[in-house]
Parts: structure tokens; sequence; C-alpha cells
């Protein structure tokens, strides 16, 4: 159907102009990576004299060595990871059994339990009886609320009992007869052939946990619980306004502004290390979810 | 032959039946813990809250925070700010995956296309911290390209996120560059479904590319840009808050503070937790209403619901 040789001339222009129109897109979007990566590696001063523009001037890796000496900047790190790798478990071990339990034909009341699932994404109570209810359940501060109040969401709820919803009867059934009760059913027949289906989930999941940031700006008080995000955003509202840091990088080769980058680009590092492996179950996920009921 | 009873109908098919029981509850009993029950709290909106009484012992006042938020100014600024970014939203944001997923549809280089796609997606797994101090260094005035290119062409800084009149453009601006190219991703779907006999066709009577996307694409994606369109609006009331929290400071509250900021910095940074929550109500309720209605009208367009 299309066949660059057939093209008549107006449709060689149109499909030139269109692939340099993408390719201006593109590079916008990369631009601000490549200009936050050069400011990163550029010294204090050449970045506050607005020099950097493309590449790093004055290279420097003061701003990493500035960072990484930071115990709390570690800290946070691996508290992403614990937050990340915690919470995504968290979710599958509700996830998986619930939407199996909803995808069940036999199951009583299927119509009232689906809806009152779905409720909540219409309505919500909102920030304040959320924070609230918290607080009575003393699971603020606490690394394990973090985990535990943010595993389920409707969504991914819906999107994988759909999923199940849609395996044929058959494949079931011959376990079944080997006498399987649903717990093995679940286990050998519905996780094996809803792979694509929970890879998006968990791909979501751990997205959602590794850039989670303002319930756990919120809810956590102590340093050593913050994960790298609310570390990121301390750094970027108190930096510039601190005095005894403003003292020290007079004499350094790093300024608020090239610290804040090099956090910037340590906090990136691995969303790129995960996003091709990201990207093979995306598009699919998206399209999952499009298909609702 | 006896007679069973509904009671002992239960108690066969629990019996048979007990492990999907067993599976659904633990999702059952979060949801009450933790959505549920604070709908149950949303009742201090109707109260004169303290944390030291509870929900449940703290003395009704029927509407006065109600009747103090529509008499408050900031309360009132921070509706018509909703509005108005979820507006800029809908005009600025809405057509631009459609552009793209036409444009995308449009390229022929199969490596070209998948690595301008590869590259436009990204900026939606990154946490919006980091989308936050991208903007701040990009318009910071001293450090930040944008000055450093309108100091090529002799105009002077300007500290952009102090500006009242800048905020919108930069928010809204952020948004498309964010979410753009990952939105397209439905659009581009959509195209890829229509029949392909139509551009056969099309080709033999003499088409060019440019007609065949006005004349067949584009009415073919119709039912997906409607459906998304429907989405969008009934999300209106929904801003994306946690950017805004990063972005914003008193010097551009004029422009940005919404509902949810307006909610977080009132209850969460004053501890006036009740107003705040009526505040939180009243959001909820539109975004309910309005998400109802879209639910409605696309029921009534496309014959599947949203959900």
């Amino acid at each position: 159907m299309m066949n660059w040789n057939l093209y008549s001339r107006g449709d060689k222009f149109f499909a030139i102009v269109v692939s340099i129109l993408i390719g201006m897109f593109t590079v916008a979007t990369l631009y601000p990576f490549i200009y936050i990566a050069a400011v990163s590696f550029s010294s204090g001063f050449a970045a506050q004299a607005g020099k950097v523009v493309l590449t790093p001037i004055d290279s420097t890796i003061e701003a990493y060595k500035y960072i990484l000496v930071q115990p709390d900047f570690w800290i946070s790190y691996r508290n992403t990871f614990i937050y990340t790798i915690g919470g995504t478990v968290m979710s599958l071990l509700f996830i998986i059994p619930g939407a199996y339990a909803l995808s069940r034909p036999q199951l009583f009341g299927r119509r009232f339990f689906n809806l009152f699932i779905a409720f909540t994404m219409w309505f919500n109570a909102g920030i304040i009886p959320f924070y609230l209810n918290m607080r009575d359940l003393s699971l603020l501060d606490s690394m394990f609320g973090i985990i535990l109040a943010f595993a389920v969401n409707a969504f991914n709820i819906i999107l994988l009992r759909n999923f199940f919803e849609a395996i044929p009867q058959s494949f079931e059934e011959a376990a079944r007869m080997d006498g399987a009760n649903d717990f093995q059913v679940l286990w050998k027949v519905f996780i094996p052939l809803s792979k694509p289906a929970i890879a998006t989930i968990t791909l979501f999941c751990i997205v959602a946990r590794w850039n989670g940031f303002f319930w756990a700006m919120v809810l956590l008080q102590s340093q050593e619980k913050i994960p790298l995000q609310v570390f990121l955003r301390h750094t970027l509202s108190n930096l510039s306004d601190d005095d005894e840091f403003a003292i020290t990088q007079l004499e350094a080769a790093y300024s608020a502004e090239t610290v804040t980058a090099a956090i910037i680009v340590c906090s990136i590092i691995p969303v790129l290390l995960v996003y091709p492996w990201i990207q093979k179950y995306f598009e699919k996920g998206i399209l999952l979810g499009g298909v609702k009921e | 032959m006896e007679k069973e009873t509904r009671l002992q109908r239960i108690i066969f098919h629990l019996r048979r039946e007990w492990q999907i029981y067993a599976m659904l509850l633990p999702t059952i009993i979060w949801f009450i813990v933790f959505l549920y029950k604070p709908m149950y709290g949303l009742q201090i909106a109707f109260k004169d809250y303290s944390i030291f009484r509870g929900v449940a012992a703290s003395p009704w006042v029927g509407l006065e925070h109600f009747e103090h938020l529509f008499s408050n100014d900031q309360f009132i600024r921070a509706v018509w700010n909703t509005i108005k970014i979820s507006a800029l939203n809908l005009v600025f944001g809405f057509p631009a995956p459609i552009i793209l997923a036409l444009m995308f549809n449009e390229i022929l280089h199969a490596t070209y296309k998948k690595t301008a796609q590869t590259i436009v997606y990204l900026p939606h797994f990154i946490s919006s911290v980091i989308i936050a101090g991208i903007v701040i260094t990009a318009f910071s005035p001293s450090v930040g390209i944008v000055n450093t290119v309108l100091g090529w062409f002799g105009i002077d800084s300007i500290y952009f996120l102090t500006k009242p009149e800048w905020f919108r453009p930069i928010f809204v601006g952020t948004g498309i560059w964010q979410e753009a190219g990952f939105g397209s991703i439905v659009f581009l779907a959509a195209i890829a479904g229509v029949n392909p006999s139509l551009y056969e066709s099309a080709v033999v009577d003499g088409a060019n590319r440019w007609q065949m996307m006005w004349r067949i694409t584009i009415p073919s994606i119709l039912p997906t840009i409607l459906i998304m369109l429907i989405i969008r609006i009934g999300n209106i009331m929904e801003v994306s808050f946690e950017l805004i929290i990063l972005l914003y400071q008193p010097a551009t509250y004029e422009t940005a503070d919404v509902v949810n900021t307006f909610v977080y910095r009132q209850g969460l940074q004053s501890g006036r937790y009740d107003f705040a929550a009526a505040a939180g109500l009243f959001n909820a309720v539109v975004a309910f209403v309005l998400v109802m209605v879209a639910n409605t009208l696309s029921r009534r367009y496309s014959r599947t619901s949203l959900w």
C-alpha cells in the first residue's frame, strides 16, 4: 500500500516534510536530557554563566563526586529499590488472585464485587481523608505502609480480569480433569497463559513505584526512609537556599544546578537501562487497557 | 428426595468454591481499608474535626465549611485555574498525539520510525520530580538554556518560574513534551486497524497521501478520537498536581494554584483538615459527575462503555 516508487512528486514531498517534522519533535524530546547531562558534567561557573548548550563546558565530575559521597543519596537510592521491588511483589500478590476470583462465573455476587472495585476509579475520597486514614492506621512514616497502601488499584485488577475472562475454558478443563483446585488452575494454567498481561501490570507497578513521590513526601518523615524522588525534591528546593552550600560552592567546581543535574542523571539511568524491556510490553499493555469490558 | 434449603445450598457452594473467595478476600479487605474507609472519613467535610476527637466524635457543623469555601477567593481562583489549565491541555494537548500518530503513519523508513517512536515515548516514564528538575534548570535565569538562547537575540533574562503569565504555557508545554509521544500509541493502533482495501481503492482512484489521510485515515479513527476526547473531558478536574506542587511558588499561585494544590496546602501544610476535605469533596463530586456524563456519552456513540 505504501510504496515509495508509486508515490507522486507531491506524495514524496509530503513524506519528506513529515519525516523532517518527526525528526524535529524527536530532537526536541531528546534535547532536554542531553542538556541536563551536559550541565551535570560542566563546572559550576560555566553552568551559572549560561554557557552550557549541548556539550559540557570545562568538563568535570565534581558534581557527581559531591553526590556520590552523600550517604543520604545512597540510602534513598536503596529505599527506592525496596519500594519498587516490595511494592510490585505486594501488588501482584493482591492483583493476580483477586482478578482470578473476579473472572470466575461461579463467584456469587460477581457483579457487585466488580462494581465495588470499579467504583473507586470514578470516586475517590481525596488527599485529606486518605492521609487521616493512614494516620489512624499508624502507617505514617512507615515503609511497610507505603508498600501496602498503594499496592492495588482498580484499573490493574480489571485489566487482568478481562485477560483471564478471555482465556477459553478448554485450557482449564484438562487441568480440572486431573483434579486441580483453583489455586493450581491459577498457577498452572492462567498465569502461564497470561504472561503478557502480567508483564504489563508488573511494568505499570514498577514505573509507578520508581516514580512515586507525592505520598512518599507526605507520609514519610524520617530521612532514612525517603525514596530517591523525595531526596531529589529536597535537593531541588533546598540547595539554592542553603547558605552553607553556597559558601562551599564558592571554592568548588560545582553549583546547585550542576548537582541537581547530576542527581537527575543518576536517577534516570536505571529507567534507561530497563527501558528496552519496558518498551517490549507497554504498547501491548496500553491496548489491553483500551479494551475494557 | 430431600429438598435443599437456601442455607444448605450456600454452605454447599462455599464448601466447593471456598478457594475463590479466599483469593478475593485480601483484595476486598484492601479496598475497604484503604479506599472505602477514607470515604467514610469524608464526613469531616461537614464536621468540626479535631485529630484528638477523631472522625466519629467530632461535632457536626453542617455546610459551614462549604459556605467558607465558596466565599474564599483562593478556592474560587483554584477552581477556575483547574478549568483553565485543563482547557489549555484539551486545546493544545489533545490534538498533539493525534497529529503525531498521523505523521508516524506517513513514515516509510521502518528504522527511522522505530527510533523516533522509542525516543518520544521515553518522557512518559520519567518522574514528575525529574521533569520539574529539568524545567527548573532549563528555565533558570542564570543557567537556563532558554535564557541563554534569548540572550543570543539580545533579550534580557526572564525569571520564568516567578512570572504568573508564564506558568500555564510552561506547564501545558511540559505536559505535551512528556505525553504526546506516548499518547500517540492509542491512535497508531486505531490507524493500524483501518481496512487496507480502502487505501487500495483510493490508489486506484488516483488519490494522493494527503487526501487519503483526510478522507480515509481520519474518518476511520474518529470513534477512537471521540472516545479519547470524552475521557479527557471526564478528567477535567484531574490536573497533574504533583508537577504543579513542584513548579509553583507563591509568586505564581495566581495562575498555578489548582483545587488539589489548594487542598494540599490548606490540609496537609496548614492542618485545616475539615476545610480542605470539603474542598476535596467538591472536586471529587464534580469529577464523578463528569465521568458519569462522559461514560453515558461514550455509550451512546460507541456502544462500548469506557469500563
